[in-house]
């Protein structure tokens, strides 16, 4: 199932080089690989996902080949190689908050979305997955929404339709 | 009373900055430890405090800590595992959104303890509120001279960093954290070499849960003979249970050891029963990778005893009648939950988190799935419960580190204790399709579908 796309090229402004060196400087000389991790989350709150190019730059910023980019890139789950909606909403889909009607949430962002797990509503704006469990079982239904994971607990389908409301609102005043 | 000793001030205002939080008597242990007691003082009150692992094995963390290798001339490290993601286990999150300063305390008497001079904090990424605020309470530690060069004058040093995860369930396993902490892909490392000889980068490393290192305050605190007194035999202080599923208060207890588990379901001072009125179907006590038991074995041990919540009690039985402290995380299951739907979930669980290293693992957890898939919708035959206990018994024992065991162990414990749920299922496909959500015919499996 994957693919990774490419993308035009990209630019890493002065700012985020400048937090990729902070984060380097947290490890001993040499092992400046340790820094991948966090440095792919700071591209991805910047781009949104991570293209080949912008992989590549990263490889090149650590030193390190790009395909031990690629590897770490595809096997967590938290870094997107395709473009998402601007808000992608991940609901848990865990054993535990099943028992407290997770699967029903899950089936009422898809209604109230009208997109299957993965796809982007035509507007840009939405996509949504189920993830596994977030580590706030006992206050399912949950979800998050990066790239600040902000966190939203109890979930009724109530709050969900307000929480999308609200960010139809947002993304509009921006 | 029961006695806390990590949330003792968790609803004062406050508490997540470092002024309350000295306010409150924090970063005594700090002073103490730092002005008044060698690194081996440290480690010795640590294991006559009896402490086991928080983090899921219950190792003593003592004994883990003695083990260190002290190369002249190479760095060592402490790692804190804040990766959190047994499903049913929040307690860590918990625990740093509250009182972040009780991990970085934790983490500078551990650290000195241990003679490493930068560790490391793995959160996994998904918890980005929670390295914020625990970046914080880093930035003021440091700015309160707990933190940096010659700490209060001992001459020691320390930096502690954050570091995030990237979504993986696997490197909360501490060989697969480490080489995620390296930068690589979380596969799990072969054993030996241990982390206590050759971990991060190569050089001696401990690796230990958020939960433990914070309970190395009190026992500097108080000495290690005190936090002993609490609790039952080798099940000693206080552990952070997450509860979850059908309870009326699911939530974070602090709770002593040796409580018994039918007080903590339905005691008001704890979860205060199951909810909406139902009954208690089955419980998960430590996390999604233990044994599932029914309620019978869940308040009473085989033997008819009153089951505690000690690790000694919880895995009375073995697996045949007994289950394990795991992570603490305790979810509760109502009469209407279905089993075997719930086994399949977990069991999708472990195969979308396997690293895929090791075949009986990457396949076997696959080949569960399918077949549990097949019969929570309809499409099973009698032979499939052979078949996944075949498959399980396969996993288990035979795999590069614990996930593959931890994936069969449910499957196993589902069949042993509810087959007659499974055989409904394959005996009934039609009902079982249109039942995704609940199993209200369990009290009496053949009675007609409502
Ligand atoms: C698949 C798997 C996942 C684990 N996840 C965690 C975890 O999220 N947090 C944790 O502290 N320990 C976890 N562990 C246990 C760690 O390997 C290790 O035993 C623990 O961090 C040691 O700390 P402790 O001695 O303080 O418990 C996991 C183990 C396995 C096999
Ligand atoms: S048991 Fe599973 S998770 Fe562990 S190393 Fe083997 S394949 Fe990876
Ligand atoms: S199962 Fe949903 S947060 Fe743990």
């Amino acid at each position: 199932m994957l693919s990774i796309q490419e993308n035009m090229t990209v630019e890493f402004t002065p700012a985020l080089l400048d937090r990729f060196a902070d984060v380097v400087s947290r490890y001993p000389e040499g092992k400046q690989k340790s820094a991948l991790l966090p440095i792919l989350h700071l591209v991805q709150a910047d781009f949104g996902w991570l293209s080949v190019d912008a992989m590549d730059k990263v490889a090149l910023f650590l030193q390190i080949k790009p395909i031990e980019v690629y590897e770490v890139a595809s096997f967590y789950s938290m870094y997107f190689l395709q473009p998402k909606g601007k808000y992608v909403l991940e609901i848990c889909r865990t054993g535990p908050c099943c028992l407290v009607g997770a699967e029903r949430m899950m089936q009422h962002l898809e209604n109230r979305l009208g997109v299957k797990e993965g796809e982007v509503t035509p507007d840009g704006l939405f996509s949504w997955r189920g993830v596994e469990c977030l580590a706030a079982c006992g206050f399912g239904p949950v979800l998050q929404i990066g790239p600040e994971y902000t966190f939203y607990e109890n979930l009724t389908a109530d709050s969900v339709d307000h929480l999308i409301d609200d960010l139809k609102q947002k993304a509009k005043n921006q | 009373m029961a006695r806390k000793l990590l949330l003792t001030h968790i609803d004062v205002p406050g508490i997540n900055t470092l002024e309350v939080y000295r306010q409150k008597g924090g970063y005594r242990a700090v002073e103490k430890a730092l002005k008044t007691m060698s690194p081996d003082d440290v480690v010795e009150e640590v294991k006559k405090s009896g402490l086991r692992g928080r983090g899921g094995a219950g190792f003593p963390t003592g004994m883990k800590w003695s083990f260190l290798a002290k190369p002249e001339g190479v760095p060592r490290y402490l790692v804190c595992n804040g990766d959190e993601s047994e499903p049913g286990t929040f307690k860590d999150r918990f625990l740093m959104t509250k009182i972040p300063h009780a991990l970085i305390e934790g983490m500078i008497v551990s650290s000195y303890a241990l003679g490493a001079n930068t560790s490391y904090i793995y959160i996994r990424g998904e918890m980005m509120p929670q390295i914020r605020i625990v970046e914080q309470a880093i930035a003021e530690a440091k700015a309160a001279g707990f933190l940096g060069k010659n700490i209060l004058g001992s001459g020691y040093d320390l930096e502690i960093y954050v570091q995030p995860g990237g979504g993986a369930y696997i490197c909360g396993e501490e060989t697969a954290l480490l080489e995620s902490l390296e930068g690589k892909r979380g596969n799990p490392r072969i054993k030996p070499p241990f982390p206590a000889v050759a971990g991060l980068y190569g050089c001696p490393t401990v690796v230990n849960n958020v939960e433990s290192i914070a309970a190395t305050v009190p026992i500097v605190n108080d000495g290690g003979e005190e936090y002993a007194k609490i609790g039952i035999e080798r099940s000693t202080g206080t552990k952070l249970i997450s509860a979850s599923g059908n309870l009326v208060r699911p939530g974070v207890y602090e709770i002593e050891l040796g409580l018994p588990v039918e007080e903590f379901i339905y005691s008001d001072a704890y979860c205060g029963g199951i909810a909406n009125g139902k009954r208690l179907k089955a419980i998960v006590a430590g996390g999604s990778s233990v044994p599932i038991l029914p309620t019978n074995l869940a308040t009473t041990t085989a033997k008819g005893e009153a089951r505690l919540m000690t690790y000694e009690s919880l895995a009375d039985g073995g697996f045949v009648t007994g289950t394990a402290m795991g992570s603490g995380g305790f979810i509760a299951f109502d009469e209407d939950q279905c089993i075997v739907r719930n086994t399949l979930n977990f069991t999708r669980f472990y195969h979308h988190e396997s690293c895929g290293q090791c075949s009986p693992c990457r396949e076997g957890t696959g080949w569960m799935e399918k077949v549990l898939h097949k019969i929570e919708y309809g499409q099973g035959d009698v032979s499939d419960i052979e078949l996944l206990w075949d498959i399980q018994r396969k996993i288990d024992g035979n795999t590069i580190c614990p996930l593959g065991d931890a994936s069969a162990w449910p499957v196993a414990s589902a069949i042993r204790h509810f087959r007659d749920e499974f055989e409904w299922h394959i005996l009934h496909p039609e009902e079982s399709q249109t039942r995704n959500f609940g199993l209200a015919h369990y009290a009496d499996p053949l009675a007609p579908v409502v």
